[in-house]
């Protein structure tokens, strides 16, 4: 799917370019994305150090541990047979924890630190897992308690009160999550159906990946 | 609030740390490298998105999306200013940072278009970008429904901000 969307942008952008006359600009960002890209990856490598650090304390002190027992009803939800304890559920709740909060450049280095883990029970390598896809959709659909940056630029332009679209923002990110969470979950279970069929639902995928592991 | 949860958090991570006698220096360092080799390992996808996305700001593919889309935008009482921004959300969050900017200062942010256009900026994230980093991260080529369902939250995202704001904050 990333394969034709990244395609689609690049061709579609090309195409507009040449419709309205703007191909060398397009060029110009064409030639410049990698520049930007590892700009960007400095950027990002500072955060991901420093909140990587601070969460391996967190382990080994136990506070993440303890967020995993009081959240575990929630996580038994989100990603039924998972161990809701387990390394990938600890690393889900920091990375939600952080979304939450309005923490971004927090919640990136942790929630790849989930998907790592999460990587490590995938019974297909290199296939999105149903955890995966449930989690990452949790994290475009981004459930913020305070939208800290739009509150900031709300001040700067002038706004009586920032914070008074928080209602709106609640009710329109929670649905939307929702929203999102509840499709991850019926187009999964239905991809789970339609590739196998009667009694050998859940064993379909697990198969494939001992397979591969046999094969290798 | 947001102001508080930094340095409580780090306060706390380290204050259990020495309690338990975790070597926090050590455990800092190694959790630092693990960190740095995540950041290798994003940065080729990060690449190929920044690339693409760059190209279509670039190539005003975004203006005549939004000229396509601004009738049926109106039609369903989505106010047609904030349609740009829409388009940009799940693409670019600097883009439409910047974008949300244009907005305040070409249209207030006390009105209609400002608030919505705040809302949407708050209340989804830039599904492109997350999807690219978390699953090049760890290699996953396959992605299967990821994007449909994330599609279906912002849709349902961009819909919702202008009935939101509507209903709550009275236009």
């Amino acid at each position: 799917m990333l394969n034709i969307l990244w395609v689609g942008i690049m061709l579609l952008s090309l195409a507009a370019g040449a419709f309205t006359g703007r191909l060398e600009p397009v060029t110009n960002a064409l030639l410049a994305g990698g520049g930007e890209a590892i700009k960007l990856a400095l950027t990002l490598g500072g955060a991901m150090c420093l909140w990587g650090g601070l969460m391996r304390i967190a382990e080994k002190g136990g506070l993440t541990s303890l967020l995993a027992k009081g959240m575990a009803p929630v996580m038994r939800v989100l990603f039924p047979k998972l161990d809701p304890a387990g390394p990938a559920c600890r690393a889900m709740l920091m990375n939600m924890a952080a979304n939450l909060l309005g923490l971004g450049n927090a919640a990136t280095p942790l929630g790849l630190k989930a998907m790592a883990e999460l990587e490590k029970e995938n019974p297909q390598p290199g296939t999105a897992s149903n955890h995966m896809v449930v989690f990452v959709v949790l994290n475009t659909a981004s459930i913020q308690l305070i939208p800290t940056t739009v509150a900031t630029l709300r001040l700067q332009y002038g706004a009586a009160a920032p914070l008074d679209i928080l209602p709106a923002v609640w009710l329109t990110s929670f649905a939307s999550a929702i929203v999102a969470v509840t499709l991850a979950k019926i187009l999964g279970s239905g991809v789970a159906r339609s590739h196998q069929c009667g009694n050998e639902k859940k064993a379909g995928p697990g198969d494939a990946g001992r397979k591969k592991k046999r094969a290798a | 609030m947001a102001l508080w949860a930094v340095p409580i958090f780090v306060a706390a991570v380290l204050i259990t740390g020495i309690v338990k006698k975790v070597p926090v220096f050590d455990e800092f360092t190694t959790g630092a490298a693990d960190g740095l080799r995540a950041c290798v390992k994003v940065l080729p996808s990060l690449v190929a998105l920044l690339t693409a996305v760059s190209m279509l700001r670039a190539s005003g593919a975004m203006e005549l999306l939004t000229a396509a889309v601004a009738p049926l935008a109106q039609k369903l009482g989505f106010p047609p200013e904030v349609v740009p921004l829409a388009l940009l959300r799940p693409v670019s969050g600097s883009g439409s940072l910047a974008m949300l900017e244009n907005v305040y200062a070409n249209y207030g942010v006390d009105t209609l278009v400002g608030r919505v256009a705040s809302v949407l900026q708050s209340s989804t994230e830039t599904t492109f970008y997350t999807m690219a980093v978390y699953y090049g991260a760890v290699g996953i080529k396959r992605t299967r429904h990821t994007l449909a369902a994330a599609a279906g939250g912002d849709v349902c995202g961009i819909v919702l901000s202008a009935l939101a704001v509507r209903l709550l904050m009275g236009g």
